[in-house]
């Protein structure tokens, strides 16, 4: 090494160091602070794989011999609960496109004199705490025969994220660009072909992580489902409830019922997660 | 800045409503009334019903159905010392969680903005939280997390001389904040991330050369870029945290005594336990009253961020 060379490449190097030390602090910090938050939903799905004996224990083992019995039990118990869950799932987030995509036109593409008002109205019902009109939607339940029933459970859930949903769509409907509306009704496109053609194509992705925030609302919801079901709509959240016995062990039991309660819409959520985090910013800006 | 353009007005040429024809505003308006009808009929049908039953005396368990009360049921609940404690609780709780969860959501975005070595898959790990059933995640909390002879967390902080601590007894309060804190970060930090990827690199790189500090730079620029994104997290968590009823229902049952009996599930024990009808509806439209009050501060800022795009 010359004395020439030496102020040239010190510094280089020195900034290399720095570089790349910081690229290896923000990883391990990253992934300290990931797992931290992961390490509960971690521990669930191990304690699923624990026979009863290994899941009650001082200190907690993680060395232990993996079963399926508590998995097995689980799944002998939950068919029509699944059903439910996914009837009241899908149905209400049908319910809300149906409903949703129309509105968030009329707010948006062809806005209503009072589109301000309007989406206002639709934002405030979701401030209306649900529970301070339990009583009274049980007694209307009961005298319209919708008591325990999956309609009703499709009505109410319908009803819940429809108001997120017309907001998040037509966050993606004002995506549209105008020139392009402009193009297609010089072009001589009709309402339906302009709808087809122009809107849907940019508004579809929008489509796809507002459909996936319904469902992971309806999915998970609870007390609607505790407090107007009992049998022939009891969805999966009351499902694993009724897994936690009174007495004896259960912990194993109860690990693996919400690891498979769960798992649906956690890996529907990864899978999407791009799509999540476009249309939750897109619906808490627009 | 593109997710912040043309927000609020739908302002292309020719889209905005002009002075129209009877026929054309009718027109407009039939997309939108399917949705409008259905959500005025399933929201606010059931809230009149409980204006009503909130003047009736109307218990599930005795015969005889519903009698006139008047205003019985409104002295009851402002006399009751358990709503109003109830009450604050649930303000307090969830302006604690809220907060909490927006302050290590804005850590959290900010640290998930820097590239480093799987970032993809930390993200996919801290966003499970938000993902996962409040019901499972209230019980796996309760059971092999925090129990105190076998619990998770009891083994993770022995080394720090903590020995089988009965959180669900001992701190109840902190620990329905903290399953609800754990629950909500990650929502935060996805709308604060948002805000971050939307934000001009060309300014922060003419802040570095200006020889900005990295606070400084934060403060003075970031900062005020998040602020339309954090008010909307803080208003968005606190919609459906104050609300919570899950987590309150299965980890404490609202105990040890009322300690972490939220509004939510003050209501729930006066119409199933009690089967007090009448006295629920007036202690739920006492609650939909207060929730207006401060639910039309919300829709002002909601209007803020509104102008304060349209600034832009």
């Amino acid at each position: 090494m010359t004395a020439t060379e030496a102020p040239v490449t010190a510094p280089r190097r020195g900034r290399r160091i720095r570089e790349v030390s910081g690229l290896a602090g923000w990883t391990v910090l990253g992934w300290v602070v990931g797992i931290a938050f992961f390490i509960p939903v971690l521990w669930m799905v191990i304690t699923a794989f624990k026979p009863e004996s290994a899941a009650e224990t001082w200190p907690p083992k993680f060395t232990f011999s993996p079963t399926l019995s508590e998995f097995r039990l689980v799944f002998s118990g939950m068919g029509p609960y699944i059903e439910h869950s996914a009837i009241a799932t899908i149905g209400s987030t049908v319910v809300v496109l149906v409903l949703g995509l129309p509105a968030a036109y009329a707010l948006s593409i062809r806005p209503v004199r009072k589109w301000r008002d309007t989406l206002f109205f639709f934002i405030s019902t979701k401030m209306l705490p649900i529970v301070a009109a339990i009583g009274p939607l049980y007694v209307i339940a009961l005298k319209t025969h919708l008591l325990d029933s999956i309609w009703l459970l499709i009505i109410l859930y319908a009803a819940m994220n429809l108001p997120l949903a017309v907001w998040m769509l037509r966050s993606f409907m004002l995506e549209v660009p105008g020139e392009m509306l402009e193009a297609a009704r010089l072009d001589g496109a009709g309402r339906v072909r302009e709808i087809t053609e122009v809107i849907m194509p940019v508004v579809l992705p929008g489509l796809v992580s507002t459909a996936l925030i319904c469902v992971i609302f309806a999915w998970n919801e609870l007390f609607l489902a505790l407090n107007l079901t009992v049998t022939n709509a009891a969805t999966m959240p009351m499902f694993l409830i009724s897994s936690v016995p009174q007495e004896g062990l259960y912990i194993a039991h109860l690990s693996a019922a919400a690891t498979v309660a769960s798992v649906p819409v956690i890996i529907v959520g990864w899978i999407a997660q791009r799509s999540l985090v476009r249309g939750l910013a897109m619906g808490a800006i627009k | 800045m593109a997710v912040l353009e043309d927000v609020t007005s739908p302002a292309a040429a020719g889209l905005r409503p002009r002075r129209a024809s009877q026929r054309e505003r009718w027109q407009r308006r039939l997309p939108l009334l399917p949705a409008l009808i259905y959500t005025i009929v399933v929201t606010q049908v059931p809230f009149l019903v409980t204006l009503w039953y909130s003047f009736q005396n109307y218990f599930w368990n005795q015969p005889g159905g519903a009698t006139w009360a008047g205003v019985a049921n409104y002295k009851e609940v402002f006399t009751d010392p358990n709503f109003r404690a109830a009450l604050v609780r649930s303000v307090t709780m969830t302006a604690i969680a809220v907060i909490v969860a927006m302050f290590l959501g804005v850590l959290l975005a900010l640290l998930l903005d820097r590239k480093f070595l799987g970032r993809g898959v930390v993200r996919t790990l801290l966003i499970t939280p938000f993902l996962i059933m409040p019901a499972a995640a209230a019980l796996i909390w309760s059971g092999p997390m925090l129990d105190p002879n076998f619990g998770l967390l009891n083994w993770l902080l022995e080394p720090f001389g903590v020995h089988h601590v009965a959180w669900l007894t001992t701190h109840a309060y902190g620990s329905v904040i903290v399953v609800m804190v754990w629950e909500w970060t990650p929502f935060m930090t996805l709308i604060v991330l948002a805000g971050l990827q939307g934000q001009a690199q060309d300014i922060l790189e003419a802040a570095k050369v200006d020889g900005a500090s990295a606070w400084a730079t934060f403060r003075e620029l970031t900062l005020p870029h998040l602020r339309p994104y954090i008010e909307l997290g803080i208003l968005l968590g606190s919609i459906y945290l104050v609300n919570v009823f899950d987590q309150v229902r299965l980890m404490t049952n609202g105990g040890p005594g009322t300690s972490t009996t939220t509004l939510p599930f003050y209501l729930y024990q006066q119409l199933d336990y009690a089967f007090n009808v009448g006295g629920t509806a007036a202690a739920g439209v006492v609650t939909v009253i207060l929730t207006i009050i401060i639910a039309s501060f919300a829709l002002r800022m909601f209007a803020r961020v509104f102008q304060f795009e349209e600034a832009k």
